[in-house]
């Protein structure tokens, strides 16, 4: 117990997401109706996705036209947005996602 | 035809959103342009977010005009401590659903490019910030911050359409901005904001700090173009608009006496005019500030406000002086007839002190101002401004029906080069020399009016007494009256200057 105890909170942290690893990327993109760049934000994460993360990705698309109280919440300005939930660390991508490569170590996949 | 164009443009008012900051109104004439956004830039420290921040305040509470204020920069909490000593009381508004504060964080760190974007996201903020409270008002402080997390040709076209938004929502708004070096031609701003531009700015010049204000455009208005000196203090902004003055000037013809009842005498017995402006210059010690000092307790005598500005000596040093001559000012001081204000010239700018003394004659109300001595101002700042300066004050108390009397030393030297100090005798209405001359190997002290507009003044050089018992004026007495005195004293100037000049060659010889 009391070893346990000294073992500080990052390490512990770091702990809890090595063994989360194999699990399941959440994904949320913040988009705002279908305007262009959203749009193209949209079809990009999709093939990234299905090319990528086949079969453990959960997308969640979330319009901010529709919740905008989220927009507060998640503190945000630029759009569209890819937040990476899980596994952490949580990393955040503004743009369309055009540019794959910074998309994939955004993800930490490459 | 040309008749109705002619009254259509005349009767055309730019509709506007007063700001309720003392003197920008007047500056605009009006306030800000309504429902546009209204460019505010500034160097840090400057009191932009304070005249931001006071824009909304007034409009909640002068104006019932809801605001919103996007914080880029700050904390929520700690902006509301920090405008608490101004005495606005957020919490209040916040409470009563008439103000909403939001704090906006970017984050470069954490904000990978991965493509196009826009600031969307803000604009969808801001509108529910706007429907939360209804908001007519809308402050977004500062821009700059975006600049440093956002890609900037992105963010220039996204604030163009930020600006245009601002219009379609129907808010009038102010975005504040640092200067920099060359900001405004580097982001170009104004190219687009440009319904109205503010420059703030805090410039030292001898060490004392000042903070200006400027309106650099305002499209569709008329606007001073001047750069006005603003102060922040425990009850906000006041920006001190020196255009408007000296338009409606009254010219009173009642008279109030100098409180000494020779100097009367010499100016149609009766003293000066109410409202006017009176100089006093002399060399050290000939008794200026007695003068000044006598008047004082005329005005408080007859129950009447005095102000004692004194940039010399201390109130209380003024009083214990001034006992020795039989003025006792003590008791108007005690009883609240006469205020003093004292304050070192080097502590702040001479417009400072003339915004901090334009404070205290709207509080009390004096019927008189007394500046003693005006001289010692002056070496604050470039002569030129120190004129205009003086020349905007003496105009505001002549529009308040003020009676000014300043008090200027001079040197002896300057007596014959310049001695009208520093030009400011020309635009007093009343100068008085007081000097001392030399008679039958006396010196004595001597007081004559030099001139005295719209009456007819003695012209007479009088001997001036101080005694215990006040002061007074006599005739200069010779020795030896009549014709014989003057040429008396020719042939003793002839002898002085005969042996001056007989020693000046006996100098060169025994070189």
């Amino acid at each position: 117990m009391t070893n346990l105890k000294k073992v500080p909170k990052s390490r512990r942290a770091r702990v809890i997401a090595e063994d989360a690893e194999s699990e399941k990327y959440i994904l949320w993109l913040f988009v705002t109706g279908n305007l262009p760049n959203s749009a193209r934000a949209i079809v990009n994460i999709k093939a990234i996705c299905e090319q990528y993360l086949k079969g453990r990705f959960e997308l969640e698309i979330i319009d901010i036209y529709q919740q905008p109280t989220l927009a507060l919440a998640e503190e945000i300005i630029a759009i569209p947005l890819l937040i990476k939930k899980f596994p952490l660390p949580e990393e955040r991508m503004i743009g369309d996602l055009s540019n794959i490569d910074l998309v994939l170590k955004g993800l930490h996949i490459i | 035809m040309r008749k109705v164009t002619k009254s259509k443009v005349t009767n055309f008012r730019f509709p506007k959103s007063p700001t309720g900051i003392r003197g920008l109104d007047n500056i605009t004439n009006g306030g800000l342009p309504k429902n546009r956004p209204t460019l505010l830039l500034g160097n840090t420290g400057c009191g932009k977010t304070i005249m931001a921040m006071e824009f909304l305040v007034n409009g909640i509470t002068q104006f019932n005009e809801p605001g919103v204020f996007m914080a880029f920069e700050e904390k929520i909490d700690e902006l509301i401590a920090n405008v608490k000593s101004l005495s606005y009381d957020l919490d209040k508004h916040l409470s009563e659903e008439k103000m909403y504060l939001e704090q906006i964080q970017v984050n470069r760190d954490a904000i990978v490019e991965t493509g196009k974007y826009s600031i969307e996201g803000l604009f969808v903020r801001l509108e529910q910030a706007i429907d939360n409270v209804k908001a007519k008002r809308v402050v977004l402080d500062s821009l700059d911050t975006l600049f440093y997390g956002l890609d900037y040709l992105t963010l220039r076209s996204e604030f163009r359409r930020l600006f245009s938004w601002f219009k379609d929502k129907k808010v009038t708004a102010i975005i504040t901005a640092e200067l920099g070096d060359a900001f405004l031609t580097r982001h170009g701003l104004e190219e687009y904001v440009a319904d109205c531009v503010i420059i703030l700015d805090n410039r030292v010049t001898n060490q004392i700090a000042t903070r200006r204000l400027r309106v650099m455009k305002y499209r569709g208005s008329l606007h001073g173009i001047n750069e006005y000196p603003f102060i922040i203090d425990e009850k906000g902004i006041t920006v001190f608009p020196l255009v408007s003055e000296g338009l409606q000037q009254k010219s009173s013809s009642l008279r109030i006496s100098s409180g000494i009842k020779d100097l009367d005498e010499m100016m149609d017995k009766k003293g000066f005019y109410v409202g006017s402006s009176i100089l006093i210059s002399g060399t050290a010690g000939t008794g200026k500030t007695s003068v000044a000092a006598s008047f004082a307790f005329n005005v408080c005598s007859n129950n009447k406000k005095c102000l004692f500005c004194a940039f010399e000596e201390a109130p209380n040093q003024i009083t214990r002086n001034m006992l020795s001559i039989g003025v006792k000012l003590e008791p108007f001081a005690k009883s609240g007839v006469l205020t003093f204000y004292y304050s070192r010239p080097t502590l702040q700018n001479l417009e400072l002190h003339f915004i901090a003394i334009r404070k205290i004659i709207h509080e009390i109300k004096p019927s008189v101002v007394i500046l003693d001595p005006i001289t010692n101002l002056m070496t604050e700042g470039p002569n030129s401004d120190i004129r205009s300066m003086l020349t905007r004050f003496v105009d505001y108390l002549k529009t308040e029906q003020i009676t000014v009397m300043f008090t200027a030393a001079i040197t002896v030297g300057s007596i014959e080069r310049n001695p009208s100090d520093e030009g400011i005798s020309s635009m007093v209405d009343t100068w008085m020399m007081v000097q001392d001359i030399e008679v039958e190997e006396e010196r004595i002290r001597s007081l004559c009016v030099m001139k005295s507009r719209g009456m007819a003044h003695s012209n007479k050089v009088r001997r001036f007494n101080i005694s215990s018992k006040g002061i007074t004026l006599s005739p200069i007495v010779r020795s030896d009256k009549g014709a014989t005195g003057d040429s008396k004293r020719n042939i003793k100037e002839n002898k002085n200057l005969s042996t001056v000049s007989g020693s000046d060659e006996f100098k060169e010889t025994a070189r």
